[in-house]
């Protein structure tokens, strides 16, 4: 067991992505959809700060 | 014609002259005055520290692109300001010392734009720094040496020898957790990457009273169904990478091997390392400021820090009077008006995230961040109001009130094209607005964060894209801040 993630140390209160997450920030199909996603987030953001 | 002087060429700097040029006509005059002869993508440091990028990339001669843009350059260092001029200079002007020749001049304007970034204030802490005990990335010759520096180490891990590693911040009062975190997933992937990712206990050392804090008061997100604060996915990212963390933390001293701390409750620790990096706390360049009788004015223009003061409120008040107004719109010097502060230069009126004392009175919490984005949006906004005042147009000027304007930011957790990852956060707006968005400061429509494959794909096309804006590229204009 890594030592920070024992009983009562400080990791062992973080949650932890399970394998399913883990694969999915990589996997390439699904980062391209994210990738398009993330685009449109960021540009209407970028967009509202324009506006002021 | 208009004489506009502009003292840098960073992210701000660059932005705001060759808008300057693009709005106006040829018959204006525009000199940029710089001490540093290139152009450098800081945000891209994190990978050169971590030999991902050699230093070519991320750096580029201002020279050549002025030139092609018609910008007048001067390699300087501005030293003093005379805003009403002196006994024998009746314009504004401002003494610059040259680089190389250390002659002295006088540079006169109708317009100034403050854009000198910070100094790198090393000596805050003793023993901080690439001359001295720990490493950096806030230049690309610093990330060289940080680079130089771990990859000696690496090679030490690969016979078989343990090290610890600590990165973070090198004063209880820094700022730019951003690049530390960017820095320590960076390295944490680095030695993964070389096999030797068990040999190393990595730490994280942070003036943040909770991880996620990033000196913009954390931020909270929606997320599977909750609206969830940022110390939870910061936390989730460290444990699952094996990161240890120290947070409210103050460094005192850095010795060779040993970093001596004190925390918010008061103790006084010690943390060996065998690699560091820690950024310094930033402070304003120094410059003076006289009066036409060539009496010293630098305490109506510059605040004891060194940042200049803009039209924000600098009224001292406790954080639960702190208001959205309090920030500065136009970044223009109340007293003199033909001069304006962008990009760090500015004096923020006070910090986003609550400030923090330990019972020995240490101030342990971060300064506001402001770079990147909002840094080229002052720039983008000081150049439009810039214009319009020099073309007669009867307009308000613009504004980039860092209380009204969002950020996007991409911090690399790791590079490869199809293994690297980022998380990518935009927050709206920077400074948190409790009156606008009573429950958490923030819209939260516009307010998100992932973590995966596609935010290193945007990293990275954001480097190569404002590289080419910032290169002065056919249409960069339409690259937006």
């Amino acid at each position: 067991m890594v030592e920070n993630r024992k009983p009562y140390e400080q990791a062992f209160f973080a949650s932890k992505p399970l394998g399913f997450t883990k694969f999915l920030r990589t996997f390439f199909f699904w980062q391209l959809i994210k990738f398009a996603i993330i685009n449109i987030k960021m540009t209407l953001m970028i967009l509202k700060s324009h506006e002021n | 014609m208009s004489k506009i002087v502009v003292l840098g060429a960073g992210i701000s700097g660059h932005t705001a002259s060759c808008l300057l040029r693009k709005y106006l006509g040829k018959d204006h005059q525009i000199i940029v005055i710089s001490p540093t002869k290139k152009y450098n993508w800081i945000p891209s440091n994190v990978w050169v520290g971590v030999g991902d990028m050699k230093p070519q990339q991320v750096l580029f001669d201002l020279e050549p692109i002025y030139k092609k843009a018609n910008i007048e350059y001067i390699n300087a260092k501005a030293t003093k300001i005379y805003p009403e001029g002196s006994k024998d200079i009746s314009s504004p002007f401002v003494v610059v010392e040259e680089m190389t020749s250390k002659e002295v001049k006088n540079i006169e304007y109708d317009y100034l734009i403050n854009a000198t970034g910070p100094k790198l204030n090393f000596d805050a802490t003793e023993g901080l720094g690439p001359s001295k005990n720990s490493q950096s990335i806030c230049s690309a010759s610093h990330a060289v040496q940080a680079w130089e520096n771990l990859s000696s180490l690496i090679k030490e891990m690969k016979t078989g020898k343990n090290k610890t590693i600590v990165v973070g911040m090198g004063h209880g009062m820094a700022t730019c957790q951003g690049a530390a975190f960017e820095y320590l997933f960076n390295v944490e992937s680095k030695l993964r990457r070389e096999g030797v990712r068990e040999r190393a206990k990595i730490i994280y050392m942070t003036n943040e009273y909770e991880l996620g804090d990033f000196g913009m008061g954390s931020l909270h997100l929606k997320y599977g169904g909750y609206v969830a604060h940022s110390k939870t996915f910061t936390e989730s990212l460290f444990a699952e990478r094996e990161i240890f963390w120290i947070k409210r933390a103050h460094p005192i001293k850095i010795d060779k091997n040993k970093i001596k701390y004190e925390t918010l409750d008061g103790a006084f620790n010690e943390q060996e390392f065998d690699f560091a990096m820690l950024i310094p706390p930033f402070a304003g360049v120094g410059l003076k400021a006289f009066n036409k009788n060539e009496e010293d004015i630098t305490s109506s223009l510059f605040l004891p820090n060194g940042f200049m003061k803009v039209d924000g409120n600098y009224n001292p008040k406790p954080y639960i009077d702190w208001d959205a107004e309090d920030w500065p719109k136009t970044l223009q010097n109340p007293i003199y008006k033909n001069i304006f502060a962008i990009g760090i230069a500015f004096a923020p009126p006070h910090p986003i995230s609550k400030p923090m004392q330990s019972p020995n009175n240490t101030t342990i919490s971060p300064a506001p961040p402001r770079t990147g984005m909002p840094s080229a949006m002052m720039g983008k906004a000081v150049a439009q109001s810039i214009a319009n005042l020099i073309m007669g147009k009867d307009k308000p000027l613009h504004t980039a009130s860092m209380a009204k304007l969002g950020a996007a930011c991409v911090a690399s957790t790791g590079t490869g094209l199809f293994s690297g990852t980022a998380v990518s956060i935009t927050v709206f707006p920077i400074v948190p607005d409790f009156k606008r968005f009573p429950e958490y400061g923030r819209d939260l429509n516009y307010t998100f964060g992932e973590i995966g494959l596609a935010g290193h794909w945007i990293k990275l096309f954001l480097h190569y894209a404002f590289i080419y804006k910032a290169k002065q590229n056919p249409f960069w204009y339409i690259i937006p801040e």
